[in-house]
């Protein structure tokens, strides 16, 4: 396995693949059908200061090669998440990454704050994009300057690297990283879903509750892709890339395009067992690259 | 134990309009505890379509490895699922969900069950369960109408069966609560699977007794992870919701808000 380790900012990970926010819960489901300490990390669902109810139902819609989703960062609040969810956690050799969302930047530095000083906690992600609520999340991240602010606020308060998790949903999404990245980020995570829709035929309304939903799979994996691809020729902090990935010889594309590691996000609802699976491929596919470790993938696209 | 297993499919067969009765065989059949409880089947080895289809368990045979799902053919995934050939695989995610609670109905007793549509299907293996233990079942089974009613004969043979159609064409002219307010039966329990606008019904219509219905809700992972099938519970001072793929999708009346 050692030919899959990797170190990035605060994250010493066995292998590249972790499951991405949103998509994984907080692991107990996933734990009913395989190891968790098999994954180079987990990204947990996002964490908000108080309890988080989400958006009304329907709440999801199937599109061509892809889903919208709008939960609206349903989850517990910040306390039950150290206390119950991060705790139970602890059995498994994994380091996390939490996911910090919130409404305000106060909200976000006093769950940054917190959740940073739990034992197994690598690493934050804050969450400025997450197209679904109608407070905080993407009004974050789609202002350069207001990206960059709460970037240094959480800096200054976490005990942890922070990853910032852009939004595909922006005009030039290089002045976001670079923003983010000159206030102190020590990594970057992209990209989050991209706004869609989905009309029922029938009634000519939305599917989705929300009206919009963020839109993830396969079919956004050409947008992604091209964004790792551009932004990693404007920062030199990680990337970990997401966006559709669902098979092996898509890891090796977002990390040729500049990713240092990748998050598999809706491909886990396809298949539960992706993550383990493409871990077990990826030793093969190095062979058949002529590759002897992981690490000689990243941006193989711009040498 | 959740598994993922390529199933391989023995019978296949159109039983009704667009109604389709399929039997896959495999070791996941071991795993599957109660009646009410679902399998996410994927459809297509491609990415069109992406998401898994949940399809209730309408029987399970453990000594021969095999269950049954009862599907409508009405979407693009359940379309494509209605291709397979027998001798063909199905990619299977199960046994999911908690099911009807069998041990809450008493030997001796009378119960109810009450099925609309395409929530017929898993009132079959609970109505075999339930006749097992000596409990005596009822079933009232609502359809749109004569087209795509399904298993009449196979539910007569475990009890008293009142079919009733929307539009008259087979059995009563209605819908369910018609036949159950014209037969008030005497009952215990009543169990009960269908459209959301049945379940309300018949949950208004039985405030006092005790009532197990089940839920659908559009999901995406079908395993609790991604929070897509959640409901509002009626007791606010707890737990204030349920996902219906993890925690249900069978709840005991009152339990979510409808």
């Amino acid at each position: 396995m050692s030919r899959l380790t990797l170190e990035l900012p605060g994250l010493s990970l066995k292998n590249p693949i972790m499951p991405a926010s949103g998509c994984f819960g907080f692991g107990k489901e996933y734990a009913q059908l395989y190891d968790l300490s098999k994954l180079g990390a987990i990204m947990i669902k996002a964490t908000t200061l108080e309890t988080r109810m989400g958006n009304p139902t329907p709440r999801v819609a199937e599109t061509s090669s892809g889903m919208l989703n709008a939960i609206g960062l349903q989850n517990p609040g910040l306390e039950k998440v150290i206390s119950n969810e991060l705790k139970w956690l602890e059995q498994y050799d994994v380091p996390i990454i939490a996911n910090v969302a919130g409404t305000l930047t106060e909200d976000y530095v006093e769950v940054a704050k917190h959740i940073s000083k739990s034992k197994n906690v690598y690493a934050l992600e804050l969450n400025i994009s997450c197209p679904n609520v109608k407070c905080g999340g993407i009004t974050f991240g789609t202002d350069a300057t207001i990206a960059a602010e709460l970037t240094a606020a959480v800096k200054a308060v976490s005990e942890v690297p922070v990853y910032v998790k852009l939004s595909p949903n922006v005009t030039d999404i290089g002045e976001i990283a670079r923003a983010v990245e000159a206030a102190g980020a020590d990594g970057i995570t992209m990209i989050n879903t991209l706004v869609g829709m989905r009309l029922d035929t029938r009634t000519g309304k939305p599917v989705i509750a929300n009206g919009t939903g963020g839109l993830s799979g396969p079919a956004i994996k050409p947008v992604a892709l091209r964004m790792v691809y551009e932004v990693s020729k404007q920062v030199s902090i990680p990337i970990i890339g997401m966006g559709g990935i669902t098979t092996v010889d898509d890891v090796i594309d977002f990390m040729s395009a500049g990713a240092s590691a990748v998050a598999v996000g809706t491909a886990n609802f396809v298949d539960p067992f992706v993550c383990p699976t493409i871990i077990e491929q990826l030793p093969e596919k190095l062979d058949w690259l002529g590759l002897n470790h992981i690490s000689e993938l990243i941006g193989r696209s711009h040498r | 134990m959740i598994r993922q297993e390529r199933m391989r499919v023995v019978k296949h067969k159109e039983i009704a309009h667009n109604i389709f009765e399929m039997t896959l065989i495999g070791q996941l059949v071991n795993d599957m505890k109660s009646p009410g409880q679902f399998v996410h089947i994927r459809v297509s080895d491609s990415y069109e379509p992406l998401l898994r289809r949940p399809i209730s368990i309408a029987s399970i045979d453990r000594d021969i490895l095999q269950f049954t799902i009862i599907y409508r053919a009405e979407g693009r995934g359940t379309s494509i699922l209605s291709q397979r050939s027998i001798g063909g695989e199905v990619d299977v995610l199960g046994p999911l969900g908690n099911g009807f609670p069998v041990h809450e109905a008493s030997p001796g007793k009378t119960v109810v069950l009450v099925g609309g549509g395409i929530g017929v299907p898993p009132l079959y293996e609970l109505s075999k369960k339930l006749v097992e233990k000596g409990v005596k079942p009822i079933h009232v089974l609502g359809f749109q109408t004569k087209d795509v009613v399904f298993y009449e004969e196979a539910f007569r043979e475990l009890g008293e069966t009142h079919i009733v159609t929307v539009d008259g064409t087979r059995g009563h002219k209605g819908f369910v609560t018609t036949v159950l307010g014209d037969l008030k039966p005497d009952f215990t329990t009543y169990f009960t699977c269908g459209p959301t606008a049945m379940l309300v019904a018949i949950e208004n219509m039985y405030p006092d007794k005790k009532g197990f219905l089940s839920f659908e809700e559009r999901m995406g992972c079908g395993l609790g992870a991604c929070f897509a099938c959640v409901c509002k519970t009626t007791d606010q001072t707890a737990v204030d919701y349920v996902k219906v793929c993890s925690d249900g999708p069978v709840f005991p009346a009152g339990v979510v808000q409808i």
